[in-house]
């Protein structure tokens, strides 16, 4: 095998490990999903989601994330065209929809928390906060990573090892994504209703 | 790179991204106003959004995560994890729904009893 061989064999088997990682974490959300789908009704005499979410206020972060998914895919694909100022812009955009999604979720959890509706109140609540903090967790991390591979493809001249780290990002990122729609669906749409 | 190579590897397309996009936006703001607007009765309207959450996870899978592009083991890896999915939330809610089902009209104190008498806890 030439050397340019090699590398793209590596770098092959590098993205069928993450993703094994991947479907994994699939598995630990469907236990979440599963125990939040048991628990919905014990809401223990407290509030449901019907009076607890706010709905428009879910739907602006859902198209956040949404949008997200789809500028990071613009980065990936800038990136394999060589495009360095291109990849930066858009990674830029999705770093700052990504916090901007984190805020909201954070914002939506101390309003919940300050009217008394933390984790503690109720089955359905513990398990609420479980499932989308999880989710949100993940985008924490995720944002720590795509800031790193920034600075990196910024400083470190755009390295082919670099373009590759972002294609396992946008990987992660667009994992997330399926996720949320999941969390959207199931939690917020499906609970959300009277 | 050898040609053999490049066929498994051609570059995805901007216009992928663009149709996952549009697709994942419209059915979310569908799903929205369906629920909002309650178009149907609840029943229904709980498998009209858990139709729509499939679609778009497909959408996603193919315009996003380009699945079946590449390696063959990540589609195995894939089905697998499905079934793992699939196995743990039904056999939650299928279980759950029993004891529910067969413990209703029971307060805590008669659950307790029952059990003491019935199920040698």
């Amino acid at each position: 095998m030439t050397r340019a061989e090699e590398e793209v064999a590596t770098q092959e088997k590098k993205t069928l490990g993450f993703w094994i990682y991947l479907m994994t974490d699939c598995v630990l959300f469907a236990a979440l999903f599963a125990t939040f789908a048991v628990l919905r009704n014990g809401t223990a005499g407290g509030p449901g989601g019907a009076e607890l979410f706010d709905m428009p206020f879910v739907l602006v972060e859902t198209i956040i994330l949404l949008t997200s998914s789809f500028t990071i895919g613009l980065a990936l694909l800038a990136s394999v065209r060589g495009l360095k100022k291109q990849t930066l812009g858009w990674l830029f955009v999705t770093f700052g929809l990504g916090v901007t999604f984190l805020g909201m979720e954070l914002y939506e959890f101390m309003v919940l928390i300050g009217e008394g509706h933390g984790p503690q109140q109720s089955a359905f609540l513990s398990s609420y906060f479980t499932l989308v903090a999880t989710h949100g967790i993940h985008i924490a991390i995720g944002l720590l990573w795509m800031a790193v591979v920034m600075v990196r493809l910024w400083r470190r001249n755009f390295k082919k090892t670099d373009i590759n780290r972002l294609a396992l990002l946008g990987l992660f990122w667009h994992f997330l994504d399926i996720i949320w729609i999941f969390i959207f669906s199931f939690v917020y749409l499906i609970g959300g209703m009277a | 790179m050898s040609p053999k190579l490049d066929h498994h590897h051609s570059p995805v397309k901007y216009i992928s991204y663009i149709v996952g996009y549009v697709v994942s936006i419209a059915t979310t703001l569908l799903a929205y106003f369906f629920v909002v607007n309650k178009v149907w009765p609840k029943e229904a309207l709980i498998f009209v959004v858990m139709g729509i959450a499939v679609v778009q996870l497909l959408v996603q899978l193919v315009f996003f995560l380009h699945l079946g592009r590449g390696n063959r083991w990540k589609v195995a890896t894939f089905a697998f994890a499905l079934l793992v999915v699939l196995i743990v939330v039904v056999g939650s809610l299928w279980i759950m729904h029993h004891l529910d089902y067969n413990m209703m009209n029971m307060s805590p104190d008669q659950m307790t009893q029952y059990m003491n008498e019935n199920e040698g806890i």
